[in-house]
């Protein structure tokens, strides 16, 4: 299939700090592609440089065959943007804004007002369009948020963690609006830290830390890079260093690494059921008070784990 | 162009369901230009001038036909309308009701003044004549300026009169047609003769002569109204350029980057905004003030063209401003101080022309300086050729800076504002 976007050695750099290291992916015309990562990763730049926020500082990277660099007003036209930020005008009521945003994309009269009243369907707040949007609660704003985006059909959706800072219930229906969109065709770039919604929605995933794409692929390629391991996690004593611990956990029969952050220490094998007494017992030997112990399964988070001996939030 | 309307509609809507900011753009010059028709007795007097029956307490010791003249003048029936002239023999008591705000000054005619311009037989003539004592309350100025006017008509007719009478005695006395012992009485009766004849009108009227010759009613409220216009006018200017950084700060500011939208139609239409929200109140002060206070603001057209050019130069200071700060809150903080500023230099508080010339240069780059001159020539009579000079002046300003500010915002990158 072709591809809608394709990224090749994205640069961004803000004076002597490089936020996008080059980064290179492309994805498919009606594909959901998820970019995972941290904060500070690099994501929300790496959108803003797409949606021509931003002019890149080195690579290249095009939206249906146009240079984001070099013709942005194309780009414009073929993308939807969702910033992280809400981006709406509080004193303007929700469908003012959303027909203030409808004219900027060139819609005009009929095909406006039809689409405006789509979008409010589409996200749930058509009994609440003649309110100002500075009444909405939190979920609601998102919502329209993302109708604001939605509006003029885009061929790409950039959505750069929509969900963040709202209750569960309207994550939720911005999750079931996401697939909606896809099987209507649209194209969307994702954004977020959370990997459930990474695993939930997308085709494939890239994960982004510190400026660099360090794995991409489907979820299963990507569990599959860890192996079948488990990693077993032990959040110890605030008070004590876990070094002298994964340095004796290292040498345990079926323990494949053992790394230490901050105050928890991760181990990986095959079956942490297996080694977890013997690491338990290291613990008590060498006097590491454990908090909790939790065994993971192979996700993406224990990809970013394994890859990174970090956790996405830590 | 649909879009640069579509930017300004918007902001415009968004103005005017500010309350905050409608209070300062329309109440507060409403309610300081009812203070100052207060203050200035224009509500209270029956003449528009708001000033009208200026009490005035007199003592006269002088024994001569001059003081008696100086008191007739003051209580004639063509001043009858400006001053209200009451005569008092003690002179602490008289200081006490101007002290007291109940006279704007105290006129003490001294005694020996009609000797010391006339000086009797056979006495020199001083080297200066006795001074006329004017004791002014000073928390009324402009009612003070008028008397001292008066005052100043009344001893530039006496020095007519003196000098005359001095040449004439001087001529018969050397032609031998006066004796020595008749030059006082001669002398006297010629310098009345000249006062009188060189009395183009006694009258001392508040009105002002256009090129035309055209007399308008002086009305001080169509003097001082503009400048209180003009000084929330640059609030709203720096109040419209603020928003750019606020819509930075909410996220709309990128969103409309990354929509199909150019730099130039993002910045042309917010300030067309700003443009259409400082006209809209500009009219709706105009109106209002000529409504309620009936202000006669001057020539319609003429009036609609300054308003145009004043606001065009106030937003383009507005824009200057906004393409300098880096946060709204420095926006406020200068908007405001330019504000006042403005006001100050442009006439709004102090009438500039008592200023030194180098200052008066300097209120030049302030479009309330400008209009204030424009909406005054326009209140005393004049019409749109008048005021082509400011009007040129203000659009000519409103140009260069709205050029500046792109030139700075573009290299800034609006992006990165």
């Amino acid at each position: 299939m072709a591809a809608i976007l394709e990224v090749r050695n994205l640069v961004k750099k803000y004076g002597d700090f490089a936020a996008v290291k080059g980064i290179t992916f492309d994805i498919a015309e009606g594909e959901i592609f998820s970019l995972l990562g941290p904060n500070g990763a690099g994501k929300t730049t790496t959108i803003s440089v797409l949606s021509t926020l931003y002019a890149p500082s080195g690579g290249e990277a095009f939206v249906a065959g146009h240079s984001v660099a070099r013709e942005a007003m194309a780009v414009r036209n073929l993308i939807g943007v969702v910033p992280q930020e809400l981006a709406l005008y509080d004193e303007l009521s929700g469908r003012e804004n959303l027909v203030f945003w409808g004219k900027m994309y060139g819609l005009r009269r009929k095909v406006l007002k039809t689409r405006v009243e789509e979008v409010l369907e589409q996200v749930g707040l058509s009994d609440k369009a003649r309110q100002r949007v500075k009444t909405y609660s939190g979920g609601m704003k998102r919502r329209i948020n993302i109708g604001v985006g939605l509006l003029h059909k885009p061929r790409l959706l950039f959505m750069d963690e929509p969900t963040v800072g709202i209750d569960p219930q309207s994550r939720r229906a911005i999750l079931d609006s996401v697939k909606d969109l896809n099987r209507q065709g649209m194209s969307v770039l994702y954004t977020t830290h959370y990997m459930e919604e990474a695993q939930e929605l997308s085709h494939r995933v890239g994960i982004m830390d510190h400026g660099e794409l360090i794995a991409l692929g489907s979820q299963k390629e990507l569990t599959q890079q860890v192996g079948q391991n488990d990693t077993l996690i032990l959040d110890i004593d605030e008070n004590q260093s876990g070094a002298g611990l994964a340095a004796a956990v290292r040498s345990l029969a079926g323990v494949i690494r053992a790394d230490v952050t901050n105050h928890t220490v991760a181990v990986t094998a095959p079956e942490a059921e297996q080694i977890m007494v013997a690491v338990i017992t290291a613990a008590n030997a060498l006097g590491v008070k454990i908090h909790s112990v939790r065994i993971q399964e192979p996700d993406l988070e224990a990809v970013f784990l394994s890859l990174t001996g970090r956790g996405l939030r830590d | 162009m649909r879009k640069l309307l579509l930017i300004a509609f918007k902001d415009f809507r968004l103005v005017a369901r500010d309350r905050a900011a409608l209070v300062l753009m329309l109440l507060a010059p409403f309610l300081l230009t009812l203070g100052l028709g207060a203050v200035t007795g224009r509500f209270s007097g029956a003449s528009a001038s708001g000033i009208s029956r200026i009490p005035v307490v007199l003592a006269n010791l002088d024994r001569g036909p001059l003081g008696s003249d100086l008191v007739a003048v003051l209580r004639s029936d063509e001043l009858h309308d400006l001053v209200d002239p009451t005569l008092s023999d003690d002179l602490a008591a008289a200081r006490s009701i101007v002290d007291a705000n109940k006279a704007v000054a105290l006129i003490v005619i001294p005694a020996g003044f009609t000797d010391s311009v006339i000086p009797p037989q056979g006495q020199a003539a001083p080297a200066a004549a006795a001074p006329i004592e004017l004791y002014a309350n000073p928390t009324a100025p402009t009612s003070v300026g008028v008397v001292k006017t008066v005052l100043d008509r009344f001893a530039s007719q006496v020095e007519v009169g003196r000098v005359a009478g001095q040449v004439a005695v001087t001529q018969l006395l050397a032609s031998g047609r006066i004796r020595m012992q008749d030059t006082s009485s001669i002398g006297l009766a010629a310098g009345v003769q000249e006062a009188n004849a060189a009395e183009q009108e006694s009258v001392i009227t508040l009105s002002s002569v256009t090129p035309s010759g055209r007399a308008v009613p002086f009305d001080v409220l169509a003097v001082l109204a503009p400048g209180m216009a003009l000084m929330f006018l640059m609030y709203t200017a720096s109040n419209g350029s603020r928003t750019i950084l606020t819509e930075r700060n909410h996220g709309t500011l990128p969103r409309l980057v990354v929509s199909p939208t150019r730099t130039w139609q993002i910045l042309g239409g917010k300030m067309i905004g700003i443009y259409l929200t400082g006209v809209v109140q500009m009219f709706v002060l105009i109106f209002g003030m000529a409504l309620l206070f009936r202000i006669q603001w001057g020539d319609s057209y003429a009036v609609q063209a300054l308003v145009l050019a004043a606001v065009f130069g106030a937003v383009g200071w507005g824009m200057i401003v906004a393409a300098l700060a880096k946060t709204p809150g420095q926006v406020n903080a200068v908007g405001t101080a330019i504000m006042l500023t403005f006001g100050i230099l442009g006439g709004t508080f102090v009438d500039s022309s008592r200023l030194p010339a180098w200052f008066r240069t300097l209120t030049k780059v302030t479009p309330n300086a400008w209009g204030v001159e424009g909406f005054t020539t326009l209140a005393l009579g004049g019409g749109l050729r008048d005021v082509v000079t400011p009007i040129f002046a203000l659009l000519v300003m409103g140009l260069v800076l709205f050029a500046l500010a792109l030139l700075l915002i573009r290299r800034r990158g609006l992006a990165d504002y």
